[in-house]
Order: structure tokens, then C-alpha cells, then sequence
């Protein structure tokens, strides 16, 4: 993303997208919210699952979550949209598309709390930080070659992939 | 190719991300007679509680005019635009050239002729000059009036009774909040106001600004009521900018009229925000929606086709996202249906300040009010907005978890794999 291309025929420039995202495959999802766990993990300061999770209150947000009903479930994640919503109507300019990688980033000091991006996602994937007046959002894991949810799935339910 | 953008709001930030999606060489000359950078306007209530400070109203960074090659001319009025010479000309007496306009120019507050209102203690809320002179106000502000129910008179009134100033709010309807919200949700946000210390009037207006020796002493309410206060918010709502385009063969109703690619009937002219009339996606007329996403949304489109992209806009669907005390709430679409043929679904616990509402038509979802619980609001504005049919999961939409492992598995697939 963040690359355009003339269309030949019409001579209109084009979106052109390539660029990885996380996609789930819900036939093999066996719901244990590994990635759940990996994501608050990677997104901590001390990277230890126990003190993740228990050494702050309240208990961090991941930034994907696992939708469960039944014997279904899957993960929903940030799609890093092509046109966005949550940037759109970011009334504090705390959400950006970053125009080199295509990741939607959250800056958290911007974050008035308003919850517009939460009115206007379709994934329902930005979510209120806990406690504090912002919300929290996927960033790929900046960084890392495989985002972290993907990387901890047992079963492969979660692929990163340029479709 | 010269491109010129009047107004600095939403809209305007909007067209120039548009227009630099694809033309990264040409000029674009952005005028504003506000003397800022484009701020996020809704923040101003936040600025006046003390929540956030000036630095942080500010909607792109410093360099956002120089690194997308805009030439700002701010704190200069457009007062006129030759539509056959294709010139602006601002109040200073320079005449800016275009091939592509923008008309963002925004909306203005409506001032009800109420006798009194001229001089000083009276304020509107719409800018940062406004909220700037009611924060330097607030400290002498003994008691204050806010003329107005909506969600600007409220939030006013929220930030001036975060500064400690007592607040009595004024609605001429029965209820608060009664465009965006119904009356289960206004009532919710009403009692929590309340319980802060906020008075409420409703059912009654502003008939007289009373003024001693030119100081504002107070009103009176139609009902005869009396009112003491010694500050007045005007706060009634916003009406489309549109006098610059007064007298000009560009078409207009109650606000700009445009076509779907945000061109209004002379070529090469576009609207955006809150001084246009866009089509209501929901109800498929004319309506002002004056709400920052559709300015956004709006004035990125516009942008985009300026710039020789051809991008619909698909209409607007109101949505309000707003959180009072502790309270947060969503309204999206049609939160109060206009007759019986809309089907309409609540659950929740009003008592505990949680309500969902889920307004239906012809198994499409077409309204949604949450109270308490918002998260996932998105998943119903994408509903409404990609009108999906909701026939086989109406009743699973009034679960406060409500997501895409209730809905049919054609529907949740297409749904997911989409990149918009």
C-alpha cells in the first residue's frame, strides 16, 4: 500500500495494494486465544506473559480479539485499510495511515478519547484502552517480521499474507 | 492546474490528502480568515474544561502544509469568487486563481434573534477563538446560561462546569439531545448531567437576555421563568456557511448542492462538509448533516476527484460518538424512526445506564443507539452502511457483545476478507 500505479486503459491512477495482513481461517481455530496473549506479551515492557497480565491493572487490551460462539471461533484483526474509517474521522489526527508501510498507526499522547474510530471501524477491531481516556489498536507489531498473534497460533489459524 | 481550497476544517484537511494521493506536483493555495493550523473542532470542549491544551487541538503536525505542498494563507477572509475568471478574492484585496475550488467554508452557529444578545456575555461554541474567550472568561463567570440541548450546548456546558461554573442549560424540546439521540439515551445522558450539578430546563427557551447597565444579569424564559446568570452560551446548532457563494450561479438549497463526486453544477467547483447538503444515505433525500467523519470523508473525496480520480460519495449517514461523565454513547443512522414501518428493538438496563437500540427496515439495520457498552459500534455502522441483510440475526444485534460470530457465515466471511 501506499504505492499508486496509472491504469492503463483508463489512464486513472490506482490504489495498488501489497501489502501483508493477518487473516484467519475459522474451520481451524480451536479458540485458545493464544494470539490474544501473544499480542498484550509483545505489546509489554517486560515481554513475560505472567507479568503481562498480572502485574498491571487493569489487565491490558489486546489489540485483536478472538470472536466466540458455540464451537465457532476466530480472531478479528486490523485490516490497515486502504481508505481507512479510523483515520478519516479522527477528530485529534491521532490515527495515520503510514503511506510507506500502509500500517494504520494509533498515537496514543493524540488520543482525545472520543471514540469515533470505535463508531466507525467495521471490524470492531479498535478497542478502549482500560483505565486510561484512549483507545489501543493492531500496529503489526512494528518490527517484527511475523506480528506476534500470528507467530504464537498453534493450529495455523492465522496467516499474514499479501491477498 | 491550480488548486485552491477555501475553509480549514475536516473538510479542507480532507481535500488535501485527496488531492495528494495522486498529484504530488501542483499548487494548492488553502485559505482560512481563522489565523491556526486545521485543530480538531470538537476538541474545543476539551480545551475549555482543561482536558487538553491549545498544543494538542492541533489535527496534523506543524510541517503538514509545507510537506503536502499547500500555501496556507490564514487569518485572510475569502470574500468573493468570479466563477468566469476563475479568481477568489480575499478581504485584503489579493485575487488567488484557480482551475479547481473547493468550497469548505464549514458551518456557522445559528443566532435566534433573542433580544439582548448583542454585546458582551454572550458566546457561541463553535471555534477556538470561542472556546479561547470562555476559558479566559471562566474564572469571573459567576453562573451561565447555555442556550441549547444539543451535543454543542452540551459539551459547552461540560466544559464550563468542569471549570466549576454553575451551568443551567436550556432546550426547547422535551427532551436533551434530541436530534441525534431518542429519548431513552437523552434521558440516561440527562440524569447523569443532573448528578453532576448541571441544571436542565426543558420544554422552554430564551425569550430575553436581560442586561444592567450593559452587563448580562440573567434571562428570561418564555415560561415567564427568570434565570440569574452573568454568561451566556448561544448554542442552539450550526446553519451552512454559504455567503460566499450567495449571488453566484453555483446551486444551493439550505446548504451547497453537489453531485455524488462532490461537484457542485459549475465544472470545476466542489463542496465539502458542513456547508454542503448531502444526500441522507439512509432516508435518500437532502439533508444537513453538519458532523466531522462526513466532512472528512467528504472533502477527501472531493480532493480525490479534484485531482482527476473519479471517487462516489456515498451519501451520509449521521453518526455521533459521545461520551458525557463516565457515559459513553454511539448514535448511528436513524436513532429516532419517522413512522410504524420501522421496526424497532431495545435491551439493556437504563436504571444502570446501559441501552442498545437497533432501529430495522426491510431486514436492514438502519439505526443504532448504545449507551454504556459502545465497543464494536463499527461492526453495526458497517451494517448500515453496506445495508446487509439483518433478517437472520436481529435479535443476536441487541447483545452488548454483539459481533461477527452471530452473524451467517456467508455474511461474516464477506465481510472479513474485505479490504475497504
Amino acid at each position: 500500500m501506499g504505492l499508486l500505479a496509472r491504469d492503463l486503459n483508463s489512464g486513472m491512477w490506482i490504489g495498488f495494494d501489497s501489502m501483508k495482513r493477518v487473516y484467519a481461517k475459522e474451520e481451524v481455530c480451536i479458540g485458545c486465544r493464544l494470539c490474544e496473549v501473544a499480542c498484550v506479551v509483545e505489546h509489554s515492557v517486560s515481554k513475560n506473559p505472567v507479568k503481562a497480565f498480572k502485574g498491571i491493572k487493569p489487565r491490558p487490551v489486546p489489540r485483536n480479539y478472538v470472536d466466540e460462539g458455540g464451537p465457532l471461533s476466530f480472531s478479528v484483526n486490523c485490516r490497515h485499510c486502504d481508505e481507512p474509517l479510523c483515520v478519516a474521522v479522527c477528530i485529534a489526527g491521532a490515527m495515520t495511515k503510514d503511506e510507506a508501510s500502509g500500517v494504520v498507526k494509533h498515537n496514543a499522547e493524540k488520543c482525545a478519547g472520543c471514540w469515533s474510530c470505535i463508531m466507525a471501524c467495521p471490524y470492531g477491531v479498535v478497542r478502549v484502552e482500560q483505565g486510561k481516556n484512549r483507545v489501543v489498536k493492531c500496529d503489526l507489531c512494528d518490527g517484527r517480521d511475523t506480528p506476534a498473534c500470528v507467530q504464537a497460533c498453534p493450529n495455523r489459524a492465522l496467516v499474514f499474507e499479501d491477498r | 492546474m491550480n488548486y485552491v481550497i477555501i475553509g480549514n476544517g475536516a473538510a479542507a484537511v480532507g481535500a488535501v490528502e485527496g488531492i495528494r494521493r495522486t498529484d504530488k506536483e501542483n499548487p494548492v493555495t488553502l485559505v482560512s480568515h481563522e489565523p491556526y493550523r486545521a485543530y480538531g473542532r470538537p476538541l474545543i470542549s476539551n480545551l475549555l474544561s482543561g482536558k487538553i491544551k491549545e498544543a494538542d487541538i492541533y489535527l496534523r503536525a506543524e510541517n503538514f502544509y509545507e510537506v503536502r505542498g499547500v500555501r496556507p494563507l490564514l487569518g485572510k477572509r475569502a470574500t468573493g469568487i468570479d466563477l468566469e475568471k476563475k479568481r477568489v478574492f480575499l478581504e485584503d484585496g489579493e485575487a488567488v486563481a484557480f482551475d479547481r475550488l473547493l468550497i469548505a467554508t464549514g458551518g456557522i452557529p445559528f443566532v435566534p434573534p433573542i433580544k439582548g444578545k448583542d454585546g458582551s456575555g454572550v458566546y457561541t461554541f463553535t471555534t477556538l477563538d470561542d472556546a479561547n474567550k470562555l476559558a479566559a472568561r471562566v474564572d469571573k463567570m459567576k453562573k451561565a446560561v447555555v442556550v441549547g440541548g444539543g451535543l454543542i450546548g452540551l459539551k459547552a456546558a461540560e466544559g464550563l462546569n468542569d471549570r466549576g461554573v454553575k451551568v443551567t442549560v436550556v432546550e426547547l424540546a422535551d427532551r436533551i439531545l434530541s436530534s441525534a439521540f431518542d429519548r431513552q439515551a437523552g434521558d440516561i445522558i440527562e440524569r447523569r448531567l443532573r448528578e453532576v450539578g448541571l441544571e436542565i430546563i426543558l420544554n422552554d427557551s430564551v425569550a430575553e437576555i436581560v442586561r444592567v447597565r450593559g452587563r448580562v444579569k440573567g434571562v428570561i424564559l418564555k415560561s415567564g421563568e427568570r434565570v440569574e446568570s452573568s454568561d451566556v452560551v448561544l448554542a442552539i446548532g450550526v446553519v451552512p456557511n454559504k455567503a460566499i457563494v450567495e449571488g453566484t450561479r453555483i446551486i444551493t438549497n439550505r446548504g451547497v448542492l453537489t453531485d455524488e463526486y462532490m461537484e457542485t453544477n459549475v465544472p470545476g467547483v466542489y463542496a465539502a462538509g458542513d456547508v454542503v447538503e448531502p444526500t441522507d444515505l439512509l432516508l435518500g433525500q437532502r439533508r444537513v448533516t453538519p458532523i466531522w467523519p462526513n466532512a472528512y470523508i467528504q472533502g477527501r473525496c472531493a480532493g480525490m476527484n479534484m485531482a482527476g480520480e473519479r471517487k462516489s460519495y456515498g451519501g451520509s449517514i449521521p453518526m455521533n460518538s459521545i461520551e458525557f461523565y463516565g457515559v459513553p454513547t454511539v448514535s448511528i443512522g436513524v436513532s429516532n424512526p419517522p413512522d410504524a414501518s420501522y421496526e424497532v428493538r431495545t435491551s439493556g438496563d437504563p436504571a444502570e445506564n446501559v441501552y442498545r437500540k437497533m432501529v430495522i427496515k426491510d431486514d436492514r439495520l438502519v439505526g443504532a443507539v448504545l449507551v454504556g457498552r459502545i465497543e464494536k459500534a463499527g461492526v453495526l455502522t458497517g451494517l448500515i452502511a453496506d445495508r446487509v441483510d439483518v433478517g437472520a440475526f436481529k435479535d443476536e444485534l441487541l447483545e452488548g457483545d454483539f459481533g461477527f460470530v452471530r452473524m451467517p457465515v456467508e455474511t461474516r466471511k464477506r465481510i472479513l476478507a474485505a479490504v475497504r
